[in-house]
């Protein structure tokens, strides 16, 4: 565990929380012009050059719309669940390196290595708020559970059905999404050997290549699952406008929805970060980063590294937002529990024994591709499709002709 | 007739193939797809600052045509009030100036309720002489709702206002009044 710099770090939270914060703000707006570009309109453009002051007045709005709590609801959580929800989903950013970042040293046999390897340590600039953390990861994914409870509480305690059945399904949904997010990303610390973040992107740096191009199957799982994890289209089930008005947001007005709302954007930006930093190499861009002996330019390359694959990754959910329409319930749960967790331990397994056996990374890419291509010829013979299969029809209903041999739901 | 055997028909959803089981390549087939988009030239007019061309036939605010003579076409026959599903058409009828000879009566007022109407047009096909027509005004506004209530000087300055603009040109024949002018067959 290294000595960190109370200042650097105080610092940092500023920089990071406003620089999060800014970037939800600016997410919505971006929601909202990807939205109307995609469906061939122009966007808010009416507030500033571009409209780009539209976050500004969303916010205003926000601040100033009237504050109900109707009088049917469970005032303590009612009022607790926003904050909840937000203080969970920004706390996840803390170990987060957004920019460069040194491993931490391990513990040195004397007292005098250990001084060195942590003057050596403290010597260099590291972007990251609360670093060294060796449960990084682990950490993150706790928080993402936690959110779980800011979703709930404000279902729950609204009293209201739509709500309640919003967070029932959010419940479920993030529950078992969990799995399939944590087997995605078992592989890299078996490869790699580190929960820590730090490590995770150094490794990829001095590998050169990043762990997307050996563990390709994991990322598309990480992915899906992360999306699934922050409620974001194609599996915004806890909304759900068309069918639960709002779902657990129904009965909240004002700020206090501004903030349901912006947790969405909160683990977005996480969910971004924690790709790059897992499968995208972290601020390594196949030697781009090193270019200048400067440190300082050096450590503006790499944050501007980093932040991009973050930023391209939240562009990425956006636009699929307006791609894929939104799974049903019982599909949403076939994909985690028949598709995406199978999937994830068959790849952990092979990662397991290409490690036991020496073989070369590349190997890993090889599997990852075999895998996914063995499942689907499974699902072809399954005959329906993955999240929808078919089954054989025992006893045909009355005035079903002969040839009928299957049954959809 | 009651449906027979025969006539119902079983569809099975096609089944898919490997390529569609993998999913993938269909959701980068709706990336494409959207992307194409994100880049294609965009249809909002932007309202205000550029004015929608409408079609002729646009439904908006009435007017009252007036014949060569400046007068109003009108001849209080109350066809539109009757027509109007919204009853939202007030109508006062009187005998026509005697040296108006052409007509037997004339609106003394003449008041529709732009509120209550639903823009549906039954008016301007129920009126006999042409006299009542739905214009391409649409940005209508008023301060109170009596604002929004539009006599017959407001209709005729609807029409000085439409026909000057040239935006709606007369479309019914101007000039001569129909039957529904003359006097009752004695
Ligand atoms: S447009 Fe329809 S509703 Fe309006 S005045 Fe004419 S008939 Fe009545
Ligand atoms: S139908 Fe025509 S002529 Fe008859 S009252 Fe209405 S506007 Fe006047």
């Amino acid at each position: 565990m290294p000595q960190f710099d109370l200042v650097t770090a105080l610092i940092l939270i500023v920089a990071v929380m406003g620089g999060g914060l800014g970037l939800v703000a600016y997410l919505t707006l971006g929601e909202r012009k990807v939205s109307a570009w995609i469906q061939d309109r122009v966007g808010p453009n009416r507030v500033g050059p571009f409209g780009l002051l539209q976050p500004l007045a969303d916010g205003g709005k926000f601040f100033l719309k009237e504050e109900v709590i109707p009088a049917h609801v469970d005032r303590i959580f009612y009022v607790l669940a926003p904050a909840v929800g937000v203080i969970t989903a920004l706390l996840a950013l803390a170990v987060v390196p957004v920019g460069g970042a040194t491993p931490p040293p391990d513990p040195a046999p004397t007292v005098a290595a250990f001084d060195q390897a942590q003057a050596d340590y403290r010597s260099k600039l590291n972007l990251v708020i609360a670093p060294g953390i060796d449960v990084g990861v682990l950490y993150v994914f706790a928080l993402g559970s936690l959110a779980v409870y800011g979703v709930i509480l404000a279902g729950w305690s609204a009293n209201n059905k739509y709500s309640l059945l919003g967070a029932m399904r959010s419940s479920a949904q993030i529950i078992s999404y969990e799995i399939p997010l944590g087997m995605a990303v078992l592989g890299v610390f078996l490869i790699v050997g580190s929960l820590n973040l730090e490590r995770i992107a150094a490794w990829q740096e001095t590998h050169t290549w990043w762990l997307v191009f050996f563990q390709p199957l994991a990322a598309l799982l990480f992915m899906i699952s992360a999306y699934a994890e922050g409620s974001r289209l194609p599996f915004d089930l806890p909304e759900a406008e068309q069918e639960l008005v709002g779902g657990f947001h129904t009965e909240y007005s004002s700020m206090k929805l501004g903030l349901l709302l912006m947790t969405e954007f909160i683990h977005l930006i996480t969910a971004g970060f924690m790709m790059s930093i897992l499968f995208l190499g972290g601020w390594s861009l196949f030697g781009l980063e090193n270019v200048s002996a400067d440190p300082t330019v050096t450590a503006v390359l790499k944050a501007g590294i980093l932040l991009t694959k973050m930023f391209l990754y939240c562009v990425f959910a956006l636009i699929v937002r307006w791609t894929i329409p939104r799974f049903r319930f019982d599909q949403l749960m076939n994909l985690a529990w028949k598709v995406m967790i199978p999937l994830g331990l068959a790849n952990v397994v092979c990662v397991v024994v290409a490690l036991q056996f020496g073989a070369p990374l590349w190997v890993l890419t090889a599997a990852s591709a075999g895998l996914f291509l063995v499942a689907g010829c499974i699902a072809v013979r399954a005959a329906g499709s993955i999240t929808n299969p078919k089954r054989a029809v025992r006893k045909l209903p009355p005035g079903m002709p002969v040839g009928v041999t299957y049954a959809g739901r | 007739m009651p449906l027979t055997e025969t006539d119902v028909r079983w569809v099975e959803a096609p089944k898919l193939g490997f390529w569609d089981q993998l999913y993938l390549p269909a959701m980068v087939d709706g990336l494409k797809t959207t992307l194409g988009h994100m880049f294609s030239k965009k249809i909002t007019e932007q309202y205000p600052e550029q004015e929608p061309t409408l079609p002729p036939n646009y439904r908006g605010v009435h007017r009252l045509n007036r014949d060569e003579a400046g007068r109003v076409k009108c001849v209080a026959c109350y066809m539109c009030a009757t027509a109007c599903p919204a009853h939202c058409i007030d109508i006062v009828a009187a005998p026509a100036p005697t040296e108006w000879k052409d007509r037997e009566k004339y609106p003394e007022t003449f008041v529709i309720d732009e509120l209550r109407c639903i823009y549906c047009g039954m008016c301007e096909e129920a009126c006999p002489v042409d006299a009542i027509e739905l214009t391409t005004l649409y940005d209508l506004t008023g301060a109170s709702r009596e604002q929004m209530v539009f006599d017959k000087e407001k209709l005729l300055s609807v029409f000085d206002q439409t026909t000057k603009a040239g935006t709606d040109p007369v479309r019914s024949r101007a000039g001569k009044l129909g039957a529904a002018s003359e006097p009752p067959p004695q």
